[in-house]
């Protein structure tokens, strides 16, 4: 019995040391994960236009930002694409994965397999084999193709969050809803279309999200004259980033992060989403 | 029942124009030369030198980025594993945030910090240290890729630890393993599923980046994705450019179906 005492301790010293060390390490991986975007929100307040010297604190890059005509079309673009590209996937794929749910075993093995190439294809591939198609179709660079190559990349999302929700409903609640007197249409709106609702947003957030983020297949897509906030970005690469920029992806990161605040922290669950949304990409 | 069928149509049809037929496409330009003629001369350009070198590089960067994604994301998911109740959600979201970061903006930011009169260099510099000169070599590519792709692998990860049965662990805890047969006979088999999909997640879009290497490895390092993108861009030679995409398609279909056969039932599927 004497001996119990001692072990106990050495047990509990190794646990501390094991906890520590653990502290540690998430310190140092959360250092190096965030070190970039602390130092792009430190240049967006330096006066000076060096991205090493402080010449002090200024707002000016904020005010420039917003009185500077290009960034703010880009930053026009970005968003209007992301709206129209997630919800026109949002319609088309909540329409599909429906479609696709009543098939037979072949064909739906077949049309979720072709769901899945744009997923697991390499981003530059999808890009190039689009603006290949869009000149042999003649469809003129701009607008039109950014959108359509969205909506494109965007729809395996929303199939792929809308499927779990339908395989969940049980066709006999849909089944009893027309044998007490619904045409099928009203059985759907009112009795499936609540139960997949879930599945319906959090496809159009994760199509929203990956649009705006999307670079590789927009640069290969976008033709002259018109440019996104990621191939603005690019854009400059070469010839020196202007510090709204910094200005511009410190807005970025607050709201976003206030964003996520909101849609994770009071639902709860929701935390099983944002895993399932980014995994995909 | 048929009508809903219906409902799937003008998926299948966007889907025949905008996936299948511009990859298709593909096939057509790479296999055939500018006048329209079937040729294999496009996909054998891999073996000239330059773009072998490129390829090579490609596939060196891009496992060794995987291999250490792995090591740092397996410990990371073990630990934020260990921490229980609500704190974990909210560590995990943390870890997770920098993604929704802009991917360039962060990648240029590395940039600042990493240049010869960046931010690294200014401090070492006020401390009278010795300059780091890491970037344009393809030191910076790895860690350009390290950074971005790190998430990728660690969500996986986690999600397949989290479904690990604690009861699991405290048994062979009980029967006398040690920490390094615990972590070798229940973590690591138990945990296949996710490096699985982590690692395809991270070596793919690892594989294929033309950002990265542009960014941090500047114009001299070329990747096999540089190579492409130039075709298209630059030299608008797009039956080179195309022939060398479907060798990199091979490379990724090879890889991703080596992995298939560690995830056998498709646990680590992201959905």
């Amino acid at each position: 019995m004497e001996n119990t005492k001692p072990v106990k301790r050495d047990i509990d010293i190794w646990i501390n040391i094991r906890r520590f060390f653990g502290n540690f390490y998430l310190v140092i991986m959360l250092i190096f994960l965030y070190i970039p975007i602390v130092t792009m929100i430190v240049l967006s307040f330096n006066a000076s236009k060096s991205r090493t010297r402080w010449g002090g604190f200024t707002l000016s890059w904020y005010a420039e930002l917003f009185s500077n005509p290009t960034i703010m079309a880009a930053f026009r673009n970005t968003i209007v694409i992301a709206f129209l590209s997630a919800l026109i996937a949002t319609i088309m794929g909540t329409a599909a994965a429906i479609g696709i749910n009543s098939m037979r075993k072949l064909p739906r093995t077949i049309c979720m397999g072709v769901t899945n190439i744009p997923m697991l294809n390499a981003d530059i591939v999808t890009g190039i084999s689009l603006m290949l198609a869009f000149i042999a179709f003649k469809i003129s660079l701009g607008f039109n193709t950014i959108l359509i190559s969205h909506i494109t990349f965007n729809i395996p999302y929303v199939i792929l969050s809308v499927m779990p929700k339908l395989k969940q409903t049980s066709k006999s609640t849909y089944e009893a809803a027309q044998d007490l007197g619904a045409t099928p249409r009203q059985a759907f709106f009112k009795i499936v279309f609540p139960d997949i609702m879930p599945g319906v947003v959090s496809g159009f957030l994760l199509a929203f999200t990956m649009s705006l983020d999307d670079f590789i297949i927009t640069h290969f897509t976008k033709g002259a004259g018109i440019d996104t906030l990621s191939t603005l970005i690019y854009s400059q690469v070469r010839r020196g980033i202007v510090p709204s920029m910094y200005a511009l992806s410190a807005i970025i990161f607050i709201v976003v992060l206030l964003l996520l605040m909101v849609t994770n922290f009071l639902p709860r669950k929701h935390n099983a989403k944002i895993a399932a949304s980014k995994t995909v990409s | 029942m048929s009508d809903r069928k219906l409902l799937s149509f003008p998926y299948i049809i966007w889907m025949i124009g905008f996936t299948i037929i511009p990859l298709a496409l593909i096939f057509v330009f790479g296999l055939t030369d500018r006048s329209g003629a079937f040729t294999f001369e496009n996909v054998a350009a891999i073996a000239r030198a330059d773009h072998a070198k490129a390829l090579g590089l490609s596939l060196a960067l891009s496992s060794i980025s995987t291999l250490i994604c792995l090591l740092l994301a397996f410990p990371l998911s073990m630990i934020l594993r260990g921490k229980k109740l609500g704190s974990a959600s909210f560590v995990v979201f943390i870890f997770i945030l920098p993604m929704w970061m802009n991917f360039l903006l962060r990648t240029l930011a590395w940039q600042t910090l990493l240049e010869k009169n960046g931010v690294i260099n200014g401090f070492l510099t006020a401390l009278h240290l010795k300059n780091i000169a890491i970037i344009n070599t393809p030191g910076a590519i790895v860690l350009g890729m390290v950074y971005n792709f790190l998430p990728f692998m660690i969500l996986p990860i986690y999600n397949t630890m989290s479904k690990i049965d604690d009861s699991i662990i405290e048994a062979a805890r009980d029967l006398g393993a040690n920490f390094g047969q615990t972590l070798l006979r229940i973590w690591l088999p138990l945990s296949v599923p996710g490096i699985v999909s982590g690692i395809t997640m991270v070596f793919v879009p690892a594989l294929t980046t033309f950002v990265i290497s542009n960014i941090l490895g500047g114009s001299k390092i070329l990747l096999i994705g540089n190579v492409i993108e130039e075709e298209f861009t630059k030299a608008s030679n797009w039956n080179l450019g195309s022939g060398l995409s479907i060798v990199m398609m091979i490379f990724i279909l090879i890889s991703m179906s080596v992995i298939a056969k560690y995830d056998k039932n498709g646990e680590g599927a992201a959905f």
